[in-house]
C-alpha cells in the first residue's frame, strides 16, 4: 500500500472511532429537576436542535412540571411526545407550554419529538 | 332562567371591606357556577372550596347560582379555586380569550402585563406569552368586558393588536404561520439555488460541450478563471440556501445528535471543499485530470432538498386538514338574551344558562338542551350522520352543528372548552400526537441510523480509495457524498406519525374519535367483538311492536282505547304505547276512573268502555278468558317482546306487545363485522330466550345472557383467554369495567358527551356501523403505516449500497450525487403523499 492509502485507511478508522464515541458512548449526566413548594419537581427544557437538558432526574411518586421553550420553527419539534405516559404536547415557537406527569414507579422513560429526531430521558429515580 | 343582569356588584365593595381588616388579608370573589340541578349540589360546591388552603368562607346560593368566596390571595389563587369546582363536577361561568398584544418585547414586559390583568376585578388568571404577542386569560365575562381589559393592558404601557378577538386565530394559527413563512423561506431559497445550478452545472463539464470544450480545454486558464467564478456564485446557495443544514447540524451536535442535515451539510460541504482545492491547489493532485469541481453537486442538492423540505411542509399540512375543519366549525357569535333582549355576542363570553336565540341556517354555538322551538339540525360535521336530525323541547344540540329549518331556543349547558366540539378537538389533537406501537421499532432505528450512515461513507471511501480504480480521489470524494445524500432518516421518521394524523382525523370526520395510536392498532387485530344488547343493538328504551286483536275488534281502536288508558300511566312501557299510537296519528283521550294496579296491570273507563290492560294474572283475577290469545302471546314472547293482554267490557280484545327494538342498521353492520373475518358476540342482561330472538333478528350466533352487569368484564376476559384480541361495544357507563378490559373498549356516545375515560374508541353518533368504520379505518391506516415503512426502509436499505457502489464491480452501476439528491428529496415526499391518500377514504354506508 502506497503512504497516501496507509493515510487515508488511518483517518477514516479514526473518524469511524470518533463517530461512535462521539454519538453513541458519551451520555449526559442528566439534570435533577427542582422542587418547589407547590410539591411539583419542575425543570425547564430549551427545544432547539434537542432538548437541553435532555436527561432529567426526577423521584418516583410525586408530579413533574417540564416547561419546554422552543426556540425554532424546524417542524418536526413542534410537539413532545411522552409515549410511555400517553401524553403529547404542541411547542408553538416561543411559548413556554408546561407538561405534567406522575412517574409512579421508577425506571428510564424516554420522550422525543414524533419522528424521533429530538430524544430526551427522564429518569425516575 | 337568566340571571346574568343579577350577578355581581357585592364583590369589590366587599372586596374593599375585608381587605382593609389588617390581619386576615381577604378577598371576595362571585362565580357563577353551572350545572347545579340538585338539592345538594350547594353543599358539594361549599366543601370542596372549605378544603381549598386559604379558602376562608363559601356560601353557594342555589337560587341565583352564585358562589360567594371569601379567600386570602396570599394563600390560594383563583385558579384553584376554579379547579376546585371543577374537580367536584361543576362548570364555572368563565370564558378564555387571546388577547394580542403589541411592542411587548421582553421577560419583564410579560411580567407587568400579567400583572395588569390580574389585578383587574373579573380577570381571573392572565398569562401573556412573547411568542405570540399575545395575553391567554380566563374571565368572568358578566364582571368584566374587552374595553376593561384593553384598558388594563394600556394602562401598564402597551397595547391591544386588534379590537376584535378571533376565536379561530386560537388554536392553529401560531404554528399554522410559522409553517407558512418557513415554507415561503424554503422556496425562496430553492430557486435561488435552481437559478444558480443551471450555468455551474452547464460549464462544470465543458468536455460534454462542444463549444466550450474548445474555448476552455483542460488545464487552460480560462477554465480555471470560469471555475473559479462558478465556485463564487456557489458559495451563496452553500451559506445562505443551504444554512438551515449547517444551523440544523451544529443545533444537534450540541446534543451530540445527528439527522439529516448533519448528513447534507457533511455531504455539501465536502463537495465544495473538493472543488475549492482543485481550484485553488491543483498542484496537491498528482494527476490533472483529477482537479475536478463539484460546484454542481452542491448547488443541485441543495436546491432539491430544500424543494424536498418545502414540499413536505404542505404535504404535513394537509395530514392536519381535519382538525382544521373541526376548528372551523366554531361558531364566532352567539345571539343570547340578556336583560330580555337579543344580543349578539362573541361566543366566548356565552355563559352556562344563558338563553340562546338559533335561527334557521345559523350555526348552533355551544352545547345546550332545546327549551323552546323545534328544528332539524345538520349534525354530520360531528356525528358523520348524513340525516338532519329532528330537534324538539328537551332534545340535546351539539355545538358547532348547523340549524336547519326552524327556530329555537336552547339553554347552554356546556360553553368553552367543556363543549362536544371543543372536547373533539382536544382529543384529536392528543390521539394524534400518540405514538403507535409499531413506531417503537422506528425509534429504535432512527436513534442509530445517522451516524451509522456516516460510519459507512467513511467506509466507503477508505474502500474506494484502497480498492477503487483510477481517479481514486474523485471516485472515493463522489461516493462519499453519494451516501450522505442518500440516506434518508425523515421518511423513517416521517412514516407513522403522518399516516396516524390522517387516520385519525379520517375518524373524527365520520364521528369516531380514536384515542390514541394504541388503540388504532389494537383495533387492525381484533378477532372477535362483545356487543351490549341494551343500547347498542338495540335502541335502549321499548317502542310498540304488535297489535295483535281476536276477531271482531279493530286494530286501530284496540290500540287506541289502549293507549288512552296508558296516557295516565308513567311506566316505560306505557310510554312506549302512547308514543306508538301517536305515531300512527291516533287522537287519544282522557280516561275516567284510572287505576294503577301494582305488578299487574291499568284499568280504566274510555268513550264508556271498559279497558283493562295488564298481564295473564290480571285477566285470571278479573276472570276474563285468554286461552284464544295464547298461541299468539306465545310467539311474541319467543321474539323476545312483551306482550300484554287487553280487555274490553269484560271480553279479551287482543295483545299490545312492546319490545326494545333494533336499530336500522345494527343488522348490516354485524353482518360486516363477520364479513371482516371478526366473531360477534351479544352480551345481554335479559334471559336467553330475549337475548336469543334479537341475536337471531340481527344474525349473532353466540350469545351470552343473564350476565349480571358486575360480571361483564369478566366475560371479556373469558374470551380473551380464549386466544382472542376482543373488542367491547357498549355505554361508557354501565359497561365501563369491560370496556376498561378488553383489547380496545368502543364506547356508544350520548349526545353531547364524548370524553369516555374508559374508551379507547369513542362512536359519537349511537350506530354500530361506527364499528365498522372504527374498524376499517384502522386497517387502513396501519396498512398506509406498513407501506410508509416497507417503503423507507426499503428505499434506505436499497439505496445506501447502492450509492456506496457495491454493484459497481459487477454491473458497474455508480450513482450520481444529483440523482441521489432527487431521490432522497422525493422519498419523504412520498410517504407523506402515501399517507394524504387515506384522505379518500369513505366509510361503507349501510345499504350500499
Amino acid at each position: 500500500m502506497t503512504p497516501d492509502r496507509w493515510i487515508v485507511t488511518a483517518t477514516g478508522l479514526a473518524l469511524i472511532a470518533f463517530i461512535v464515541w462521539f454519538f453513541w458512548l458519551k451520555r449526559s449526566t442528566g439534570f435533577r429537576a427542582t422542587e418547589t413548594s407547590g410539591g411539583y419537581q419542575e425543570a425547564m427544557i430549551l427545544v432547539k436542535g434537542g432538548y437541553t437538558p435532555d436527561t432529567i432526574i426526577v423521584r418516583s411518586g410525586r408530579p413533574v412540571r417540564l416547561n419546554f421553550r422552543r426556540e425554532e420553527t424546524a417542524s418536526c419539534s413542534d410537539k413532545v411526545i411522552f409515549a410511555d405516559f400517553q401524553k403529547s404536547a404542541e411547542l408553538p415557537t416561543g411559548q413556554v407550554v408546561a407538561v405534567e406527569l406522575l412517574p409512579k414507579e421508577p425506571g428510564e422513560f424516554g420522550f422525543a419529538c414524533p419522528m424521533g429526531m429530538f430524544r430526551g430521558r427522564l429518569i425516575v429515580e | 332562567m337568566n340571571n346574568s343582569g343579577v350577578v355581581n356588584t357585592g364583590s369589590e365593595s366587599g372586596a374593599a371591606t375585608a381587605t382593609s381588616e389588617p390581619l386576615a388579608k381577604r378577598q371576595r370573589i362571585d362565580l357563577r357556577i353551572g350545572g347545579m340541578t340538585c338539592a345538594h349540589c350547594p353543599t358539594a360546591i361549599e366543601k370542596a372550596l372549605a378544603a381549598v388552603d386559604g379558602v376562608s368562607g363559601a356560601h353557594v346560593n342555589p337560587a341565583t347560582k352564585i358562589a360567594r368566596i371569601d379567600y386570602d390571595p396570599s394563600r390560594t389563587k383563583i385558579a384553584s379555586i376554579l379547579q376546585a369546582i371543577r374537580a367536584v363536577g361543576y362548570t364555572v361561568g368563565t370564558a378564555t380569550a387571546r388577547i394580542p398584544i403589541k411592542n411587548m418585547h421582553c421577560s419583564s414586559c410579560v411580567i407587568r402585563v400579567e400583572l395588569a390583568l390580574q389585578m383587574t376585578p373579573g380577570i381571573v388568571s392572565a398569562r401573556a406569552n412573547l411568542g405570540p404577542n399575545a395575553a391567554d386569560i380566563e374571565y368572568q365575562p358578566e364582571k368584566v368586558d374587552f374595553q376593561e381589559i384593553r384598558k388594563a393592558i394600556e394602562s401598564a404601557g402597551y397595547r391591544v393588536a386588534e379590537p376584535k378577538i378571533d376565536p379561530q386565530s386560537e388554536t392553529l394559527d401560531p404554528s399554522e404561520a410559522a409553517n407558512d413563512e418557513e415554507y415561503r423561506t424554503l422556496m425562496r431559497k430553492f430557486w435561488f439555488a435552481a437559478v444558480i445550478s443551471i450555468p455551474v452545472m452547464a460549464l462544470s463539464y465543458p468536455d460534454l460541450i462542444l463549444g466550450l470544450r474548445d474555448w476552455m480545454p483542460m488545464g487552460s486558464d480560462a477554465r480555471r478563471t470560469v471555475w473559479a467564478l462558478l465556485g463564487v456564485l456557489s458559495l451563496p446557495v452553500l451559506v445562505w440556501a443551504g444554512s438551515q443544514f449547517f444551523t440544523g447540524m451544529w443545533d444537534a451536535l450540541k446534543h451530540r445528535a445527528a439527522n439529516m442535515h448533519t448528513l447534507i451539510a457533511i455531504g455539501i460541504s465536502a463537495a465544495y471543499a473538493y472543488s475549492v482545492v482543485a481550484v485553488a491547489a491543483p498542484g496537491v493532485f498528482p494527476n490533472m485530470a483529477l482537479a475536478e469541481v463539484f460546484w454542481d453537486v452542491t448547488d443541485v442538492v441543495v436546491a432539491l432538498v430544500v424543494l424536498g423540505l418545502a414540499l413536505e411542509i404542505k404535504a404535513k399540512g394537509r395530514t392536519s386538514q381535519a382538525i382544521k375543519k373541526l376548528i372551523g366549525l366554531q361558531a364566532k357569535t352567539a345571539r343570547v338574551i340578556r336583560d330580555g333582549k337579543e344580543t349578539d355576542i362573541p361566543v366566548e363570553e356565552v355563559l352556562v344558562e344563558d338563553v340562546v336565540v338559533v335561527r334557521p341556517g345559523e350555526k348552533v354555538p355551544v352545547d345546550g338542551k332545546v327549551i323552546a322551538g323545534a328544528s332539524a339540525i345538520d349534525e354530520s360535521m360531528i356525528t358523520g350522520e348524513s340525516m338532519p336530525v329532528e330537534k324538539q323541547m328537551g332534545d340535546e344540540v351539539i355545538g358547532g352543528t348547523l340549524n336547519k329549518t326552524g327556530s329555537f331556543r336552547f339553554i347552554a349547558t356546556k360553553v368553552g372548552k367543556d363543549t362536544a366540539l371543543a372536547t373533539i378537538i382536544r382529543m384529536v389533537k392528543d390521539a394524534q400526537g400518540s405514538k403507535a406501537p409499531i413506531q417503537r421499532v422506528v425509534d429504535t432505528v432512527s436513534g442509530y441510523f445517522v451516524p451509522a450512515v456516516m460510519i459507512l461513507a467513511v467506509l466507503a471511501f477508505i474502500a474506494w480509495y484502497n480498492f477503487g480504480p483510477e481517479p481514486r480521489s474523485i471516485f472515493s470524494t463522489v461516493i462519499f457524498v453519494t451516501t450522505l445524500i442518500i440516506a434518508c432518516p425523515c421518511a423513517l421518521g416521517l412514516a407513522t406519525p403522518t399516516s396516524l394524523t390522517v387516520g385519525i382525523g379520517k375518524g373524527a370526520e365520520n364521528g369516531i374519535l380514536i384515542r390514541s395510536g394504541d388503540a388504532l392498532q389494537a383495533s387492525e387485530k381484533l378477532d372477535s367483538i362483545i356487543l351490549d344488547k341494551t343500547g347498542t343493538i338495540t335502541r335502549g328504551e321499548p317502542a310498540l311492536t304488535d297489535v295483535v286483536v281476536t276477531p271482531g275488534h279493530d286494530e286501530q281502536e284496540v290500540l287506541r282505547l289502549t293507549a288512552s288508558l296508558e296516557r295516565g300511566s308513567e311506566h316505560p312501557l306505557g310510554e312506549a304505547i302512547v308514543k306508538g299510537a301517536e305515531a300512527r296519528k291516533l287522537t287519544l283521550i282522557d280516561a275516567e276512573g284510572f287505576t294503577a294496579i301494582p305488578g299487574l296491570g291499568v284499568s280504566g273507563r274510555i268513550d264508556s268502555h271498559d279497558v283493562l290492560f295488564g298481564n295473564a294474572k290480571l285477566m285470571r283475577d278479573r276472570g276474563i278468558a285468554v286461552q284464544l290469545q295464547q298461541t299468539d302471546w306465545e310467539r311474541l314472547a319467543n321474539e323476545g317482546k312483551t306482550p300484554m293482554y287487553v280487555a274490553i267490557d269484560g271480553s279479551a280484545a287482543g295483545l299490545v306487545a312492546v319490545a326494545d327494538t333494533v336499530k336500522p342498521d345494527s343488522k348490516a353492520a354485524i353482518a360486516i363485522l363477520k364479513g371482516l373475518g371478526i366473531e360477534v358476540v351479544m352480551l345481554t342482561g335479559d334471559n336467553e330466550r330475549t337475548g336469543r330472538a334479537i341475536a337471531r333478528e340481527v344474525g349473532i350466533d353466540r350469545v351470552l345472557a343473564e350476565v349480571l352487569p358486575n360480571d361483564k368484564a369478566h366475560e371479556v376476559q373469558k374470551l380473551q383467554l380464549e386466544g382472542k384480541s376482543v373488542g367491547m361495544v357498549g355505554d361508557g357507563v354501565n359497561d365501563a369495567p369491560a370496556l376498561a378490559q378488553a383489547d380496545v373498549g368502543f364506547a356508544i356516545g350520548t349526545g353531547t358527551d364524548v370524553a369516555i375515560e374508559a374508551s379507547d374508541v369513542t362512536l359519537i353518533k349511537g350506530s354500530l356501523m361506527g364499528v365498522v368504520t372504527a374498524i376499517e379505518i384502522s386497517r387502513a391506516t396501519m396498512r398506509n403505516v406498513r407501506q410508509n415503512l416497507v417503503g423507507a426502509f426499503g428505499y434506505n436499505t436499497l439505496g445506501i449500497p447502492v450509492a456506496m457502489g457495491v454493484l459497481y464491480p459487477f454491473i458497474g452501476l455508480l450513482l450520481s450525487p444529483l440523482i441521489a439528491a432527487a431521490a432522497m428529496a422525493f422519498s419523504s415526499v412520498t410517504v407523506v403523499t402515501n399517507a394524504n391518500r387515506l384522505r379518500f377514504f369513505q366509510p361503507r354506508r349501510t345499504g350500499s
